[in-house]
């Protein structure tokens, strides 16, 4: 005997024959149709029109020269040819990969050492300590971070360069010179982050069965090899899925150094983004800033896509 | 097995050094994570004049909550305030309604075409806010939303990866439920209503979480979106105060990262498990 929802799925797929076999299928069928549609139908329609179509609308607008003022005039692929010539535009897209990379190298290999350390605690009140504490950052906006952080690493007054006095070390000129501008970005935005991969890394070690572990105990295996030949293969999906989402946001690095180097010294810490909010809301090239967010799009998909070919070597799924 | 247990008893006061070390490390990387925020706490209760003397006054001895009515002297940051309140309340009530709406009717209900928009949802996930900021300015322009609170929330009342998230949830509960209460004589939506949708409360709190921290937070849009300081969300409010004033009055601008911090350290104190939840939803599990 068929259930209810059996019915109408059958009913759903084998429409002319079911109908005519059973008159009411076909009407029960339809009713849920309609009801599925009308539950989709508010997210189908924000998503449509905030999110969808202005995918195509920045793709077709890429093609356009517009200075918002005047009409759109259809230019082709100058757009394109213009921006693979732009020095300005190229760097800022290097920075981005730059700091993004730095970033995420960061935030991963920490979040596992905290997350491996904490999850080796036995006291439970241990790991709720240090998950709260790593997590805090979080908490607080990026603008507010910006903020406070611009405060300690002050080259002057800073309280991070006064500690370092202290400890008979020389004062760094963190957001003074271009490359320590650029550390002290990948260093500000891993201190907030690093909760985020942290919590992500503790949730999938408690996951590991502890039969494995035991097996591998028995078998002589020590803290080192458990980890790195059990436990990390283990959690290695993990790891992956973090590493994308870390990449992703990375990639449209923004608010830090807007806030608090406006892109510089000169174009050190100037990203992608910054240089698309530039081009487009400072200079109104709604055109051109288009053709910058595409190129944005094709390399944060380019570059998720290899890491998802790399993982096929390297992860390990149960 | 005797190598073995020679082995455990060579070994074990390594473990208890790789122990020590171990929390020491924890330690270290607590009081970096926590230092900044208690200088920024510490340093907002301080006279300005001695704002930005070193070493700082890590707990300060007298409190002096001048800097807080300063705050609300300098900038209107009640009227922030207000704007993120309004902004991020109506934007988790929205997503609420839609995401639980959408995501049931993916999980549970069938209907021709589910799968494809299911995948275009999907596709829009991966697209980064920068590629879609300046059509949807216009976009905001044209409904005459420019330079308004609505700017901001109405293009954020649907959203695909909240979908996402509901549906996975919806995935998991059993379909008899849903087939009984049909039997029973009860509507489609009366399923969802009385049976499914209760059952979702802790998706529907962490999705609320996650939007809330992303949306109370937010800069790139109220940037290019807001103009009159008096529409301005905190973020953006604060990110001007510090602009507009010398290094005179650190303590003071502190003073306002710390108001604007306070919703979320409430809000983290009483839902803490949907805050952890909201790191693992994403994932594929």
């Amino acid at each position: 005997m068929y259930t209810s929802t059996e019915t109408q799925a059958v009913a759903s797929r084998v429409t002319a024959q079911v109908a005519v076999r059973r008159p009411g299928a076909r009407r029960t069928a339809r009713r849920e149709a309609v009801f599925g549609y009308l539950m989709i139908g508010l997210a189908v329609a924000f998503v449509t029109v905030f999110t969808l179509i202005p995918i195509l609308v920045s793709l077709g607008l890429s093609f356009f020269s517009w200075d918002v003022i005047t009409p759109p005039q259809f230019i082709g692929v100058k757009n394109f040819t213009r921006l693979f010539s732009d020095g300005q535009v190229l760097s800022s897209f290097g920075v981005t990969v730059l700091l993004a990379v730095g970033i995420v190298v960061l935030q991963i290999s920490l979040g596992l050492l905290l997350a491996v350390l904490v999850n080796s605690r036995k006291h439970a009140w241990t790991k709720a300590f240090f998950r709260t504490t790593f997590y805090l950052p979080l908490l607080a906006s990026t603008a507010a971070v910006s903020i406070f952080m611009g405060y300690l690493f002050d080259a002057k007054f800073g309280l991070i360069n006064y500690y370092l006095g202290e400890l008979g070390l020389p004062a760094v000129p963190w957001l003074v010179n271009p490359v320590t501008a650029q550390i002290t970005m990948v260093l500000i935005v891993v201190w907030q982050q690093v909760g985020f991969t942290f919590v992500l890394f503790v949730a999938s070690l408690a996951s590991v069965p502890t039969d494995v572990l035991e097996a591998a105990s028995i078998d002589g295996a020590g803290t080192w090899r458990t980890l790195f030949r059990i436990k990390v293969p283990l959690i290695s999906p993990t790891i992956l899925f973090a590493t994308v989402v870390a990449m992703i946001n990375a990639m449209q690095l923004f608010d830090q150094p807007f806030i608090m180097t406006k892109g510089g010294p000169g174009t050190a810490t100037t990203t992608a983004t910054i240089s698309m909010y530039q081009t487009g809301f400072q200079n109104l090239q709604f055109g051109y800033a288009s053709a910058i967010a595409i190129l944005l799009l094709v390399i944060i998909l380019l570059i998720t896509g290899v890491q998802f070919l790399a993982a096929r070597k390297l992860v390990f799924y149960q | 097995m005797t190598t073995d247990v020679v082995a455990d008893r060579r070994r074990r006061p390594v473990v208890k050094v790789g122990s020590i070390a171990g929390m020491v490390v924890l330690i270290l990387a607590a009081i970096v994570a926590f230092g900044p925020l208690l200088w920024t706490l510490s340093t907002s209760l301080r006279s300005p004049a001695g704002a930005f003397s070193n070493p700082p006054q890590w707990i300060p001895t007298d409190w002096d909550f001048g800097n807080y009515a300063a705050v609300f002297q300098q900038i209107p940051i009640g009227q922030f305030f207000l704007n993120s309140v309004i902004v991020t309340v109506l934007i988790v009530a929205g997503q609420t309604i839609t995401c639980t709406l959408s995501g049931y009717a993916f999980a549970m209900v069938s209907f021709p075409g589910k799968n494809a928009i299911f995948a275009v949802f999907l596709a829009t996930m991966m697209v980064p806010l920068q590629t879609i900021i300046i059509p949807v300015f216009i976009i905001v322009r044209m409904l005459g939303l420019s330079d308004s609170l609505g700017a901001l929330i109405i293009p954020a009342l649907g959203s695909a990866f909240g979908t996402f998230l509901m549906r996975q949830y919806f995935m998991q509960m059993p379909r008899e439920l849903g087939e009984a209460g049909r039997i029973d004589g009860a509507t489609h939506f009366g399923v969802f209503r009385h049976i499914y949708a209760r059952m979702a409360t802790p998706a529907i709190a962490t999705l609320a979480i996650l939007n809330f921290s992303g949306f109370w937070a937010e800069f790139y849009r109220p940037l290019i979106f807001l103009n009159a300081q008096d529409h301005f969300t905190l973020p953006l409010g604060l990110v001007g105060l510090q602009g507009n004033l010398g290094t005179g009055s650190i303590s003071v601008v502190l003073a306002g990262v710390i108001l604007a911090m306070i919703p979320s350290v409430l809000l983290f104190v009483f839902a803490q498990r949907y805050f952890i939840e909201g790191v693992t939803a994403g994932s594929f599990r």
